[in-house]
């Protein structure tokens, strides 16, 4: 039996390395907790905001990205990761830190906008030239129509669609809850895949070929249709949709005991800044900045935005009565 | 087989022959503690939040009871699939020599080395309508990606490495004597391999076959993206407990993880304690 | 000498069916993987290959697989000689509380190592007041690896050592041999390919190892995300061939783990023709 040999050589492989890499020089680092789909989002904020930093303050720092699903990244900062601030895609997920004391209890005062630098809408991908003719929620729950979104239950982006057809109903059917709810069973029994996140909604409309349509964030449709081809799909903004924010904090308890408090403020002020909201425009994410609204204006459409505290009276009522076990999307899946 | 080598009778003290006797008990002992043991104990401190009515509550949701019969089915399914192709498999890669056997052998640790959500993204890739596989058999009238089919195609795919590595090293060490009596007294193949191989494999087989399925029963990653997870029909109970978690409901997410993980550990304890009885039958008293 | 199976044409069916079955079963996906990772050429392989929080990722999996085997080996041949040489009260029992981390899923391992070791559980509050931090760090990351692969080895011998019985150590313990000569001399020789099978489903687990890390790792880019998670992660970037690029790593890990074995073998081979 001789692994010996073969450990040692493997061994001084990974200290190879190891070693070979370059430790990174004692810079400030700051740790930036965020959702899944926003990486190349942040890599391309995060060289301004160091240039930025360097600039005013004369001090080379170092931003560290942590990406995955928006509840399970606030689960680990709730368990422990040092993360100095957050930058989510529900308001629920800042919210669930707040209520444990690690971020301010009025952060969404502290910053502009709800704290929220920049929001979306929920839009449709549709095949090429509409075939089915889809302009509006109401499109969704004919017989011929079958689509495609993440899983609420599992997915913040499921989740704002799934209210923003609450909200269409709402509005059609004046607050008739009998007539919502048989509108709600049918748009969700017309759903071909429930995936569990946002990308693999994707994966399935365009490269499974199902459904007629794909519902997500307005900026992620229009990424979507550049990176596959724009002139295979068109991208449909419903007349009535739902206010999506991306809301951010700094998480107090951490950013203190890293000693990044001034770094952590200044990062997410700098995203209201108009060469920040420039680029986050450039990723099709509506913005507030006046001349950067000017700029974009034709890439985003006029339409009727709904907020969740008008659709289901907040976050909080919404996860419970909505989203929670045994809530009304539990009832309105039920097998009947 | 003649004298037992483990001598131990009811009622007397057994004499240990061999050397390491406590040194193996501390090793293994500290390790279950330390490694195993304590950290379950988060489990039970969240189960210990429940009430009982709670946790019956919780397990015997319509939804989750749903969940349980497609996972245990498609488990069922792979695992008596992988019991034949595995065992298939193991023959052939120590019996026979032939081109490619080294790419053949490398190629059944693929699904443990891959990490699941590229393996569940993969075959989702192939069995859906328009992918290598879907195009074949989707024709033919048989649909695997978004069907029960497809979980259990993906649970067969993550689980087949336990069968065949654990197979494989019992009939490599299986004395070519035992071939060859069952041959010279005139056996068939057939009736060798049913008689004299077949009973030799069996333990190894079954714990091969028991831990696959086990998996099987637990995993999550190479499923979700092949299931479709339209609520009762393709929703496995590992999403049940995925979403728990989403809701920061962690005492959900043990209730139905502890009723996934008791089923589990009762058919790998009647595991042990078949084969136990089985080899001492076997071998005419060797433990 | 003639064996069971050895007709010409009984092998050939066999081998055939055996070859067909691993190619639509496992080798149609691992094409599939690898023409994904080169769907854009060479070139935009490398450059995702090269890229710096990808070598990261390599180095923190390689890293971790390699301190785990170790432990897992230690654990799993002390335990195997446990269960399989003694006869105990609890012996069953113990042999099925090692299955423990099969019957968890990963995802639920990694949860019950956070609520102890994270900062709400009660052993997690200590080390956090004394400034240890083992979650969201690469020791959390190595607890729960050797968590989810410990069983392996010890899975692997057990059949084996219960159907190979005791009787050569015990003559070895008569003619008075030390414990660790009988180990050494007759024990080793007997199960090296069951714990060289063990060994390689511990690395390949350790590689590729997703459910329980991501839940302990806080994924931080160019530190805590293992390849397993840094593939995720581009995959849903919409970069598609820098995340097969990554699985196609993980694919050359495993061929290259049962490479070291084909070599291994042909060596033992050598060896016990030309003492």
């Amino acid at each position: 039996m001789r692994l010996s040999s073969l450990r040692r050589t493997l061994l001084a492989a990974a200290l190879g390395i190891a070693v070979s890499t370059p430790a990174l020089a004692e810079d400030r680092e700051l740790l930036n907790s965020s959702y899944d789909i926003a990486r190349e989002l942040f890599a391309a904020l995060n060289p301004e905001f160091s240039r930025h930093w360097q600039a005013e303050q004369g001090e080379a720092i170092n931003i560290q990205q942590s990406h995955g699903g928006s509840s399970a990244q606030a689960r680990a900062i709730l368990q422990g990761l040092r993360a100095d601030v957050v930058t989510y895609n529900q308001v629920s997920d800042v919210q669930v830190l707040a209520d444990a004391g690690l971020v301010a209890e009025d952060w969404q005062q502290l910053l502009p906008n709800n704290a929220s630098p920049f929001y979306s809408t929920t839009a449709f991908l549709v095949r090429k030239d509409n075939p089915k003719g889809i302009e509006s929620w109401d499109d969704l729950v004919r017989e011929d129509v079958s689509m495609v979104f993440p899983n609420p239950k599992t997915s913040g982006n499921g989740r704002y669609t799934y209210l923003a057809a609450w909200g269409f109903a709402k509005q059609a059917f004046a607050d008739d809850e009998e007539q919502i709810h048989d509108f709600m069973r049918t748009f969700l029994g017309n759903v071909a895949v429930f995936d569990t996140g946002g990308r693999g909604a994707t994966t399935s409309f365009i490269e499974r070929n199902l459904g007629d349509v794909l519902i997500s964030f307005e900026a992620e449709v229009n990424n979507i249709r550049q990176e596959y081809g724009s002139d295979d799909y068109e991208v449909i903004v419903p007349p009535v949709s739902i206010l999506a924010e991306f809301p951010v904090a700094v998480v107090e308890a951490n950013a203190e005991r890293n000693g990044n408090q001034d770094l952590a403020q200044a990062y997410l002020e700098f995203l209201y800044s108009e060469e920040a909201q420039r680029i986050l425009a450039s990723f099709n994410n509506r913005i507030h900045h006046e001349t950067v609204v000017a700029e974009y204006a034709e890439q985003f459409p006029e339409t009727e935005l709904l907020t969740v505290e008008e659709i289901a009276g907040g976050w909080d009522a919404a996860m419970e009565t909505h989203f929670g076990n045994g809530g009304l999307l539990d009832q309105l899946q039920r097998r009947r | 087989m003649s004298a037992p080598s483990l001598p131990f009778a009811l009622g007397s003290t057994p004499k240990r022959v061999l050397p390491g006797f406590g040194l193996s008990l501390g090793i293994s002992l500290t390790f279950v503690s330390l490694m195993l043991l304590l950290p379950m104990t988060g489990l039970v401190g969240q189960l210990a939040g429940l009430s009982l009515a709670e946790y019956w509550a919780i397990i015997t949701d319509e939804r989750v009871v749903a969940s349980y019969v497609v996972t245990i089915g498609a488990a069922a399914v792979a695992s008596i699939l992988n019991a034949m192709f595995g065992l298939l498999l193991a023959w052939v890669l120590v019996r026979y020599e032939f081109p490619g056997k080294r790419l053949l052998d490398a190629l059944m640790d693929l699904p443990f080395a891959l990490p699941t959500a590229v393996a569940g993204i993969t075959l989702a890739t192939l069995y859906s309508s328009n992918g290598w596989m879907g195009q074949l058999l989707e024709p033919l009238g048989f649909q695997v990606a978004y069907t029960w089919v497809g979980i259990a195609l993906a649970m067969a795919f993550t689980s087949i490495p336990f069968v065949v590595r654990t197979v494989q090293p019992v009939l490599e060490d299986m004395p070519h004597e035992m071939d060859e009596a069952a041959l010279t007294l005139g056996a068939s193949d057939a009736t060798g391999f049913r008689r004299v191989i077949l009973p030799h494999l069996w333990p190894a087989l079954m714990t091969g076959t028991g831990l696959g399925f086990v998996r099987s029963l637990g995993e999550f990653g190479a499923i979700i993206f092949i299931a479709g997870n339209m609520p009762y029909q393709t929703e496995i109970t590992s999403l049940m407990i995925f979403v728990r978690l989403q809701e920061y409901d962690y005492a959900g997410a043990s209730a139905i993880a502890s009723v996934i993980l008791f089923v589990s550990l009762a058919l790998l304890f009647a595991i042990n304690v078949w084969q136990g009885r089985f080899i001492k039958r076997l071998h005419g008293g060797h433990g | 000498m003639q064996r069971i199976g050895d007709a010409p044409a009984l092998r050939r069916l066999l081998i055939g069916s055996a070859m067909a079955l691993a190619a639509l079963f496992l080798l149609l996906p691992l094409v599939a993987i690898f023409v994904q990772a080169f769907a854009q050429g060479v070139g935009v392989f490398w450059t995702n290959v090269s890229d710096h929080y990808t070598l990261a990722a390599i180095r923190l999996t390689l890293l971790i697989a390699l301190a785990t085997i170790p432990v897992c080996l230690v654990f799993g041949v002390a335990l195997a000689w446990l269960v399989t040489r003694f006869e105990f009260p609890g012996r069953r029992l113990l042999q099925t509380l090692i299955d423990i981390p099969f019957a968890v899923s990963p995802v639920v391992a990694g949860l019950v190592y956070l609520l102890l070791y994270g900062r709400n559980g009660w052993l997690g509050n200590w080390l956090d007041g004394n400034d240890i931090q083992l979650m969201f760090a690469w020791p959390g990351i190595l607890m729960v690896t050797i968590f989810v692969t410990c069983p392996f080895v010890a899975r692997e011998l057990i059949p084996l050592m219960q159907a190979q019985g005791s009787r050569e150590e015990e003559a070895a313990v008569t003619l008075g041999a030390p414990g660790w000569t009988i180990f050494r001399r007759v024990t080793l020789p007997n199960i090296r390919w069951a714990l060289l099978y063990g060994v390689i489903l511990t690395n390949a687990r350790a590689v590729g190892e997703f459910g329980a890390v991501s839940v302990v790792s806080g994924a931080i880019r160019g530190q805590t995300n293992t390849l397993p998670l840094h593939l995720e992660q581009l995959y849903q970037d919409y970069n598609a061939v820098g995340a097969f690029a990554s699985a196609s790593l993980l694919a050359l890990i495993a061929l290259l783990t049962l490479a070291a074995k084909a070599s291994l073998e042909w060596r033992t081979a050598r060896r016990e023709d030309h003492p």
